[in-house]
């Protein structure tokens, strides 16, 4: 299975070597696939992958069974997931114990363990394949399509799935023009949030004077619940690398840097052994293919700031600086890191890349809606049934995405709001549901696509409570060089603050308001002037809320301490005396056999009794 | 020791070819060596690449990941996104923080535990999600949370399994499908 170093001189011999690799593996091997992204990885997934490699071990070699990991499936829910081939049987839950089942009965029988299979809990069907899944079915993997089949650690595996023939196709085939040519017309833009069209920015890079030309991947992915970028990398991190190649012969450099995330180590240590690789087989360094096009590809780690995302952070970062943004009046294609043209794309954008090239622009271009075409990956989380990692066709409906593939809201509580494009996107009410996604649409209602965290909200979510959390994330994260967005975020957090806790005073609103059109107007970078989204989205959309708060002194979703109080109900409580014993503050009376009561001077509204409460007696009013 | 330390510095140098542009990497290298960046080996850093101590000051504590001071014998990560937020993940950090007599980055009285509350995991579907010693414990409350510290501290092998806590309201809502 190990990579036998040769250099690949020609794109002849990288099909050749492709045949070889595809000739070694039989289409009706036994396989079985474990995941390893990170949702599996912390359910245990390597304990289980171990016990199959034991059981692989253990049965004395007569049975050729591949065992290997692969990156994320994207069903987090429902983590560890296995896949048995042939059969393509989808597991869930997979608990260590669970492997001599699946050994014995599918894996050498080639039958089904019921009980792992997902189980539909409309119609109580069971589902073999993933295709079965509710989850799957309304998805389109492109970008993801080798995420769950092939290993992330063998350079073989991705090439014998048809990887690097983008590369091969584009280098001697095309014209650097040509290829610009072909990007700028299939449509794709900036999957990182901002939805430049990535035709044109490649184009500027081309024509851009200066040399060396620099080609950056931006994998510092730092929206809170988002994880697309992380499973890319982690799961097909030679996607990444092709399409940056690519990208370099295209604009005319031989410098690639990727930048992430500090969080993300599985990431960097996939991404490291990748390049390794690609170097082994000549598909990075000098004269790739045979061809006069040389590049290389460096690997920085970000160091924990979120404005790193920004482009010309980013850059500054990279030469080592502090991650302060400049004003952009001369774009970074033309002068970015060292003061040459640099040219920056999100991961998951150049992951599109190597399929575009190979399949053609016509072929993405179908995909998706008028201005934003392909797919996108959403990490679909918060109060919904099914987290997990979503690829679609742009244009899906939100109501699609949260009911259909996220099976709705969870425990039956009412969907409230969807949350899109991290801390400069913003809350989405239930009115808009049938929008369909895309950069354009998203904007319009006042949010923004972004990398494309999608959080969903339900009725015990408070509107001013998550426009304060982003206000407190975006105000600790504010490089501080400009006055509007280190200050405005601050002064609107503090507004915000005193509604959350019951001072809200008339013409808050206002002041919420003023504030952020002042930072959209006069922010330096896209930091500041998003930063007032979550508050002016939330503001627009559920503006009673924060009247309640203000003139009421309540909090609707009854999540603001001091703004709700906790009772027990008589009706329902069972007198165990454990909330009694619980309370922190002894503010809790009662006997044996009698209700309990609580004592409303001295609460303090810590929760506890609620969180104890066996019989869901301790009501929120 | 003090030898040995003069190495660290010269070979993280060597190792990006004193590339002034590779600084970030240099302080993340000596940082994983020493577990926080001491300031004599900034200093040693500064002469070494020709950067005045200031810049490299401002780097340490502009980036989040860097620490001036040591670190307890166990790390605790906290994640704060989005996710764990809508799921109670400030319950969790205000419990710890209170309990344990802690603030974001600093280190128990006995050494024991470094609290550091990060932006995002990217491990959504384990919410609320904390790390211990790169081992995931997801599906946490706050009591939950602070009895697992207490079985490390007692000194237990705990293997990080998305657990799911026991009894009460949030335990029920936890293990619902």
């Amino acid at each position: 299975m190990t990579t036998v170093a040769t250099r690949l001189e020609s794109p002849q011999a990288l099909e050749e070597y492709r045949e070889r690799l595809r000739a070694l593996r039989k289409s009706d091997a036994r396989r079985v696939r474990v995941c390893m992204g990170t949702g599996c990885t912390a359910k245990g997934a390597p304990r289980v992958l171990a016990r199959f490699r034991q059981a692989a071990e253990d049965s004395g070699g007569g049975e050729v069974v591949e065992t290997k990991c692969t990156g994320c499936h994207g069903f987090c829910e429902r983590g560890p997931i296995v896949v048995v081939d042939p059969g393509n049987i989808f597991y869930q839950g997979v608990k260590e114990e669970d492997v001599a089942d699946i050994w014995r009965e599918t894996v050498l029988q080639g039958r089904p363990v019921e009980r792992l299979l997902y189980k539909d809990d409309a119609t109580g069907g069971l589902a073999r394949t993933p295709e079965e899944i509710p989850f799957y079915r309304a998805q389109r993997r492109v970008v993801l399509a080798l995420n769950g089949l092939v290993d992330p650690k063998s350079i073989d595996d991705y090439i014998a799935a048809g990887g690097y023939a983008g590369l091969a196709k584009a280098l001697t085939t095309m014209k650097p023009d040509e290829i610009i040519e072909i990007v700028t017309r299939s449509g794709l833009r900036g999957r990182g949030g901002g939805g430049f069209p990535t035709g044109r920015k490649w184009r500027s890079c081309r024509d851009a004077h200066g040399e060396p030309k620099y080609v950056i991947a931006n994998g510092d992915e730092g929206d809170p619940g988002a994880f697309m970028d992380r499973s890319l990398m982690e799961g097909t991190p030679h996607a990444v690398i092709e399409g940056m190649i690519i990208g370099g012969y295209a604009v005319g450099s031989s410098h690639g840097y990727i930048y992430v995330r500090n969080e993300y180590p599985m990431a960097v240590e996939h991404l490291s052994l990748a390049i390794r690789q690609a170097r082994e087989l000549g598909l990075l360094g000098e004269g790739i293919l045979g061809t006069t096009h040389s590049f290389d590809i460096k690997i920085n780690r970000g160091a924990g700031a979120f404005v790193c995302g920004e482009s010309t952070a980013l850059m500054a970062s990279l030469e080592g600086r502090v991650g302060e943004p400049r004003a952009k009046y001369v774009h970074t294609v033309e002068s970015g890191v060292w003061g040459k043209p640099s040219l920056l794309n999100n991961v998951e954008t150049w992951a599109n890349v190597p399929a575009i090239i190979v399949k053609g622009a016509e072929w993405f271009a179908s995909m998706g809606t008028q201005g934003s075409k392909g797919t996108k990956i959403f990490s679909l989380v918060g109060k919904v049934k099914n987290s997990g990692l979503v690829e679609v066709p742009m244009g899906v409906t939100l109501r699609q995405m949260i009911f259909e593939i996220g099976g709705g809201i969870r425990e039956g509580k009412r969907f409230k709001a969807v949350q899109t494009g991290g801390p400069s996107g913003g809350c989405i009410p239930e009115e808009f549901l049938d929008t369909p996604v895309d950069f354009d649409e998203l904007t319009k209602l006042g949010s923004m696509m972004g990398s494309g965290g999608m959080i969903v909200m339900d009725e015990d979510t408070c509107m001013v409570g998550v426009a304060k959390y982003f206000l407190e994330f975006l105000r600790d994260e504010s490089c501080g060089k400009c006055t509007p967005c280190r200050e405005g975020i601050a002064q609107m957090l503090e507004v915000l603050t005193r509604i959350s806790k019951g001072e809200g005073r008339d013409g808050d609103i206002a002041v919420l308001e003023e504030l952020g059109a002042l930072l959209k107007d006069a922010a330096l970078c896209a930091l500041g002037t998003s930063a007032p989204n979550p508050v002016l989205s939330t503001v627009k959309y559920f503006r009673e809320e924060y009247e309640a708060h203000i003139r009421e002194k309540r909090c609707p979703a009854k999540q603001c301490p001091g703004l709700f109080r906790y009772e027990i109900d008589p009706a329902a409580c069972k007198a165990c005396g454990v909330c009694r014993k619980k309370c922190p503050v002894q503010a809790i009376s009662g006997e044996r056999k009698k209700p309990h009561v609580i004592d409303q001077s001295k609460c303090t509204n810590c929760g506890t009794c609620f969180q104890v409460c066996a019989f869901s007696a301790v009501k929120k009013v | 020791m003090a030898a040995e330390k003069t190495d660290a510095v010269a070979a993280v140098v060597e190792r990006y070819g004193r590339d002034v542009g590779m600084l970030i990497p240099m302080m993340q290298d000596l940082q994983a060596e020493f577990g926080y960046l001491p300031q004599e080996e900034l200093k040693k850093l500064s002469r070494a690449v020709g950067v005045p101590l200031s810049r490299i000051y401002g780097i340490a504590t502009f980036y989040a990941s860097f620490r001036l001071v040591p670190k307890g014998e166990h790390t605790v990560t906290l994640c704060m996104g989005t996710v764990c937020y809508l799921k109670g993940a400030n319950r969790i950090s205000e419990a710890l923080q209170k309990e344990l007599g802690l603030v974001p980055g600093g280190t128990t009285a006995d050494g024991k535990f470094t609290f550091c509350p990060v932006n995002c995991l990217g491990a959504c579907a384990l919410a609320p999600v904390m790390v211990v010693d790169n081992e995931y414990f997801g599906g946490l409350t706050p009591a939950s949370a602070m009895e697992l510290l207490q079985r490390i501290a007692a000194g237990e092998k705990v293997e990080g399994v998305a657990e799911k806590p026991k009894g009460g309201r949030a335990g029920r809502e936890a293990r619902r499908p």
